[in-house]
């Protein structure tokens, strides 16, 4: 049997991309009404539960811990996580966190992963891809900084094999494979794998299921560190962009691949 | 007068148009410097002479390609202690927004993504939730880092020609004992055609094509236009997964999007709607990518795309 791991997957909950989306209030953030887990990181959730499970699962002492850090709607974020198989749940939330751009959130999720590692340290940290509303991809790689440990962004597969772990990666002009020692920090793909959907036995297994509150004094932080006032960036405006309106619609009659290059030529595209 | 270093990795025989587009914004904002990876070859090294660079940075050791990012990151946050920079600008690749990640953390500065334009005051401009909407964002600390998107700035030399310095920065040492190992790497083949996120045109292709592209390809060829797809048409293996535009896929924002057999759903309409001109082609009246193109086709893609393909041919002669 491998030795056993301690994965921490990070997951957030996010605007519902299927509905339209607004921006908020004096320091422009995201209306969280109706929220869900983000798509991009079941797929993190996915491959850390296949790593656990190569091990002989959470009774041989695996462990995948869902991490969320948000308002008290991000908690269905780990919810949602427990039903899928993490085996517990933490909830980083505090009021002070409001409005944190990239720099404060990898410095209030960097504490509390160095929180739950107290004791037991964490092998691997786990993310999506990108997060379906922020869409700047900084905070994998900021946590890395921020934690001293490689980091390996964009994995289309994983393994880990004792302390190390190699991960194949694909960009438009090339494919690599890279090797990291343990802990790393590693952001997957929707490529990586499939995602399972919660079966009912997951679901009745999650309500019995720890999900521990944090606040920022539970991990050491100080409110001005985070927020508003300790981000880096500051949003001045936000301006919603005048929806598309629909032009002219036509149907074949035998000539529309004609009418379309006329249209190119009227807007001096060809 | 202000500080601004331009980070440019690899840039091989003769600088990208997005490189050059970075030193015409950075000469914008003040004194630009060059921070460089790699081999500088004559035609490189003409061009920043071109465009004003006052200096050009190297690294004290050549290995940095083997990992990935934090060397990198380590070696562009010594040279702007020594270059005393207050702006750093990156194109905005998935590699650029990750060494601007860390070197952000490495400086305690700023990090702003998808920069589509700077004021002379610093304010960055870019669109937010999928282009819903534009922010003006700035940067609060001493060190402003911006990842520019490529295609906001027309390449400009300079009003005269300058004589960089060369300087060599120490690569900080450990950088690369926290960093992964790059152990094996293939090129794809080429296609030809132009980079999906910085093509002048796109023609995409969706559900409707049933898992042929030709019809898609050879009018992206009579185009000169990159080929993007849906995620239907990407899932199913129809063509490669780099292809998809969309909301877990490529942002796009070309001057003409041409839709073809793609319903237009969120996830689609995700990656292309801030393009300029979107013509769709599709059998199905309903589909809600009607709703945002500005020339629609209801019919059979496989009847109208071949009739525009040779069209253009017998036009451009």
């Amino acid at each position: 049997m491998e030795e056993t791991l301690k994965i921490i997957v990070l997951v957030k909950h996010v605007p519902d991309a299927q509905f339209d989306r607004h921006l908020n209030g004096e320091g422009h953030t995201t209306d969280r009404d109706e929220s869900i887990l983000s798509e991009l990181d079941e797929y993190a959730l996915e491959a850390a539960l296949q790593l656990a499970e190569a091990r002989g699962g959470s009774k041989a002492g695996n462990q995948v811990i869902a991490l969320s850090m948000g308002p008290a709607g991000a908690v269905n974020a780990v919810k949602k996580s427990l039903q899928m198989g993490a085996t517990e749940g933490f909830h980083l939330t505090d009021d002070a966190l409001a409005g944190s751009d990239a720099a404060a959130t990898s410095l209030a999720l960097a504490a509390a992963i160095r929180h739950i590692g107290t004791g037991a340290p964490v092998d691997l940290v786990l993310t999506g891809m990108a997060s379906t509303d922020g869409e700047t991809s900084l905070v994998p790689a900021q946590l890395a900084e921020r934690l001293g440990l490689p980091q390996v962004t964009f994995a289309s597969s994983l393994e880990v094999d004792g302390e190390r772990l190699t991960a194949r990666r694909d960009a438009d002009t090339y494919s690599e494979t890279v090797e990291a020692s343990l802990p790393a920090v590693v952001s997957v793909t929707d490529q990586i794998n499939e995602p399972r959907y919660p079966n009912f036995k997951g679901i009745i297994a999650a309500k019995r299921k720890s999900i521990t509150t944090l606040s920022l004094a539970d991990i050491g932080v100080d409110r001005s560190q985070v927020g508003r006032a300790g981000s880096w960036t500051t949003v001045t405006s936000a301006e919603e962009r005048p929806p598309r309106t629909a032009g002219t619609i036509i149907t074949d009659e035998g000539d529309a691949g004609i009418k379309l290059v006329d249209f190119l030529a009227a807007q001096k595209l060809l | 007068m202000a500080k601004v270093l331009v980070f440019i990795d690899n840039p091989g025989d003769a600088l990208k148009k997005s490189s050059l587009e970075l030193l015409t914004l950075g000469r914008s904002l003040g004194e630009t410097a060059v921070v460089l990876n790699g081999d500088l070859r004559t035609d490189v090294s003409d061009a920043f002479a071109e465009y004003g660079v006052s200096a050009v940075y190297q690294p004290s050791a050549q290995d940095l390609d083997g990992y990935l990012v934090a060397p990198k990151a380590a070696y562009l946050a010594a040279a702007v202690e020594a270059a005393g920079a207050g702006t750093v600008l990156l194109d905005n690749s998935p590699e650029g927004k990750e060494i601007a990640a860390r070197l952000g953390i490495r400086l305690s500065a700023g990090v702003i993504t998808d920069v589509v334009a700077v004021d002379a005051d610093g304010t960055a401009h870019k669109s937010v939730l999928a282009g819903s909407y534009t922010t003006a964002a700035k940067v609060t600390t001493p060190v402003a880092v911006l990842t520019v998107k490529a295609n906001n700035v027309t390449p400009e030399p300079a009003a005269s020609p300058s004589a960089p310095e060369a300087a060599t920065v120490e690569v900080p040492a450990g950088s690369t004992a926290a960093a992964a190992r790059i152990t094996d790497r293939q090129q794809k083949t080429a296609s030809g055609r132009p980079d999906l996120t910085d093509a002048r045109i796109v023609v995409a292709g969706g559900r409707g094509l049933d898992g042929d592209f030709g019809p898609v390809e050879q009018l992206a060829d009579a185009l000169g236009a990159a080929v993007g797809a849906s995620r239907a048409a990407t899932d199913a293996g129809w063509i490669s997964h780099d292809a998809q535009v969309g909301q877990t896929g490529k942002t796009v924002s070309p001057q003409l999007y041409i839709s073809a057999g793609i319903s237009g759903a969120i996830q689609q309409k995700a990656g292309m709607q801030t393009a300029k001109v979107i013509v769709a082609v599709n059998k199905d009246a309903e589909s809600p990518v009607f709703e945002i193109a500005d020339f629609g086709i209801i019919g059979d893609l496989f009847d109208v795309l071949p009739q525009a393909t040779e069209e253009i041919k017998k036009r451009k002669g």
